[in-house]
């Protein structure tokens, strides 16, 4: 039994190492600001040129249009897949479907609001 | 003789020492001149200027020698640009005074120090992967790829006076950097960057050979001269 114990924190131990999951804060700092903004309010550094303004994730009534798998599609796959601006770029390769998860939750965080 | 040999070995050796020393001195201090690549965030966000350990798969030495001499900014709001930011009256705004210039070197010392970063090439087998065929795209139709297909112009300064100031300047890309690497860092940029703010919009090969192709020409305009 003991060594089963061990056996199973060494595993835990190890996974949680290999994933390095970051956090949802860190996540949305490093990816979204640059276009949503460092208050979420669509006012990113990049917006000067562009044609179509980044979405205000502070925006209630607008952000609870929108589902928590639209959402995860959105970052997923970028804005084409649910028919919003090229300009909203894919970011799966660069996320883990659980670190989108959670920054679905930190976008309902930000606009303090549910879908409906 | 031999006196003479030894002083010529003595000097030679004392200048591979100082390009190796400039490197992992005072180049280290703002690069990563050793690898691996930032693996976390954290790390990431504490960059100060590019990764240089893969500096021989990436860069054109010719451009490195004149850039080293006369270094010119590359990157609008600096190497993270959240750490270079401030709140303005139309939503966040560059804030220059905490932006650094790149130290300029004299043309010996830009000439040494680019052929000993042309040696670091730990990714020759993402390179080989990538064959370049000639071609050229029209100046419009490349336009609309970055402003309308592919949203480039979101992150990136497409002109010097247009686009994103997130990322790096595109317009001049073809000139600082070899085209293997270019369609390679496309293709996949968490392949060279983990935490790569690029991201990855799943081009085709033929869209990465278009890229590719307009990047060169853009940055042989006059306008882009840099």
């Amino acid at each position: 039994m003991p060594t089963k114990l061990v056996l199973l924190i060494l595993l835990a131990a190890f996974s949680t190492q290999t994933q390095a999951k970051e956090t949802p804060a860190d996540n949305y700092k490093a990816y979204c600001t640059q276009c949503h903004g460092s208050e979420g309010t669509g006012k990113g550094v990049n917006v000067r040129d562009m044609t179509v303004v980044p979405r205000d994730h502070t925006d209630a009534k607008a952000m609870s249009g929108r589902s928590d798998e639209t959402l995860f599609k959105a970052i997923k796959e970028g804005g084409p897949s649910i028919e919003k601006s090229i300009l909203m770029p894919p970011w799966g390769a660069t996320l883990s479907d659980e670190e989108i998860k959670d920054l679905v939750q930190h976008l309902r965080m930000l606009c303090k609001c549910k879908f409906g | 003789m031999k006196r003479i040999i030894f002083v010529a070995l003595l000097g030679f050796s004392g200048a591979t020492l100082a390009d190796g020393g400039m490197l992992q001195g005072s180049c280290a201090t703002c690069h990563n001149t050793k690898g691996p690549a930032a693996q976390t965030l954290k790390t990431a966000f504490e960059k100060k200027g590019p990764d240089l350990f893969y500096a021989g798969n990436k860069y054109r030495q010719e451009w490195l020698v004149s850039w080293l001499q006369k270094p010119s900014r590359i990157r609008p709001a600096g190497m993270y640009y959240g750490g270079h930011i401030k709140a303005g009256a139309k939503g966040d705004e560059i804030d220059a005074s905490t932006l650094t210039d790149h130290i300029a070197l004299s043309k010996a010392d830009a000439t040494s120090v680019a052929a000993e970063l042309m040696k670091m090439k730990p990714h020759d087998n993402l390179i080989a992967k990538e064959k370049i065929e000639s071609g050229t795209v029209p100046k419009q139709m490349g336009e609309m790829a970055f402003n309308k297909f592919l949203g480039c112009m979101a992150c990136h300064l497409i002109e010097p006076e247009y686009g994103g100031l997130s990322g790096p300047e595109l317009y001049t890309a073809a000139k600082r950097l070899q085209p293997q690497y270019i369609a390679s860092f496309i293709r996949s940029p968490q392949a060279w960057e983990p935490k790569s703010m690029m991201p990855n919009k799943n081009l085709s090969d033929m869209n990465i050979q278009k890229m590719v192709h307009y990047l060169e020409t853009l940055s042989k305009e006059d306008a882009n001269a840099n």
